[in-house]
């Protein structure tokens, strides 16, 4: 189908701890760990954007690939924090990377899925990439201008991290080239509960967390067991899960779900919280670099959010 | 046991405690019940029932009371 040559992140700078928010949450910061997994996170500086994070994490993506600017033929964003309603970040990233020798040959798309915006994203290089060559899928996110918007909520405000990811996705053609084969993915979408996870305008983010917890508890552990059992292969074979870093409980909730050691559940949630669809593929970013894939590992890659929408996307390292 | 015992018995079960809630409280604001809880509750009364709650019934409502639960789970079976 496809492959993916590499991965890139960007967080900014600024550690926010729990025991900072909780003095202005008037909560305990250990309960904010109990209740989340979440020891930390990053917040962007007023000057960081959206699109500069995700030009940030675009930069190091292509560096780790070795592949110029020039040689990307198309480029997705997914973003659901744009500091605009248009034009969102794509065209900004786009331009900011120079893409190509000719200015405006290189499609930029705009994913506004908050949560599993890359997941969707990677689906579609997945496709897409037979036609436009390398697929550059950004993920950038400015989560703390949102989750600190008055009045804030302790069940919400300190979940939040800002930070960016990229991925590059190009055709398959040496399946023995060293780059990581997709082998399937699904993605679903269902807008009866699109009520229970929102931002609106000017407003503050709307969580109905039981029913995205009830709902999510449910449908990842489904999506990634009919992805697998499509593919003829075991939950037990994967080598790692590179889930959407939503919850430390959800995470776990899912693994034991699919009988599965929680280990196997990469996480990074206690540094960053969940930096929204930016999350997974800052996830793969680190896990990439270090263990990173062995030569046959089957890696899935699965996420849940607003909308709602969810899926999961199969992968396996190529046996060199 | 009635079938409002056998819920009882899950709540009790998922909750981890061994007060019994009146049937219209809500198990949420009473402690019962948080955002983890519910779903192991769904999964017992799958069990307890012999039935298959679809994703389209999951409405946190649906089960906030034992009395809503009881409804909710005799109109499914």
């Amino acid at each position: 189908m496809a492959a993916i040559t590499a991965f890139g992140a960007y967080l900014p700078s600024r550690v926010v701890t729990n025991s900072e928010l909780a003095a202005r949450l008037d909560c305990e910061a250990g309960w904010i760990l109990d209740v989340s997994g979440i020891e930390e996170r990053r917040y962007a500086a007023p000057e960081d954007t959206v699109a500069s994070m995700g030009v940030a994490a675009a930069r190091q993506c292509l560096d780790h690939a070795g592949i110029k600017a020039a040689d990307v033929g198309m480029i997705l964003v997914s973003s659901g924090s744009s500091e605009r309603r248009f034009p969102g970040p794509a065209s900004a990233i786009a331009h900011a990377l120079n893409l190509a020798d000719n200015p405006g040959a290189v499609p930029a798309v705009d994913l506004p899925i908050a949560s599993a915006g890359s997941l969707f994203g990677m689906a579609m290089a997945a496709s897409l990439s037979a036609i436009h060559g390398n697929v550059l899928v950004i993920a950038s996110e400015k989560m703390s201008p949102i989750a600190m918007r008055e009045p804030m909520e302790r069940g919400v405000a300190p979940l939040f991290g800002d930070g960016a990811g990229a991925c590059l996705i190009g055709p398959t053609i040496d399946p023995g080239a060293g780059a990581a084969q997709i082998l399937d993915f699904t993605l679903h979408s269902d807008g009866a509960f699109a009520e229970d996870l929102r931002l609106d305008f000017d407003a503050p983010l709307a969580m109905n967390g039981r029913s995205v917890i009830l709902q999510a508890s449910r449908k990842l552990p489904s999506a990634i067991g009919e992805l697998l059992e499509r593919n003829g292969r075991t939950a037990q074979s994967v080598k790692v899960f590179l889930m959407h870093q939503a919850n430390q409980n959800l995470m776990d909730r899912v693994a034991r779900a699919l009988d599965v050691d929680g280990a196997r559940f990469y996480s990074n949630i206690r540094r960053y919280g969940n930096t929204s669809s930016a999350s997974m593929l800052i996830a793969a970013s680190e896990w990439w670099r270090d263990p990173g894939p062995a030569a046959g590992d089957l890696i899935c890659f699965a996420a849940f959010g607003a909308g709602f929408h969810w899926g999961a996307l199969l992968v396996q390292e190529s046996v060199r | 046991m009635d079938n409002r015992e056998r819920i009882l018995a899950i709540v009790r079960k998922v909750s981890n405690q061994t007060a019994a809630p009146d049937p219209d409280e809500s198990l949420f604001d009473s402690g019962f019940l948080d955002s983890f809880a519910l779903p192991d509750m769904v999964v017992e009364l799958e069990r307890e029932f012999g039935i298959k709650i679809p994703d389209s019934d999951l409405h946190p409502r649906k089960f906030e009371s034992i009395a809503k639960i009881q409804s909710y789970i005799e109109s499914r079976m």
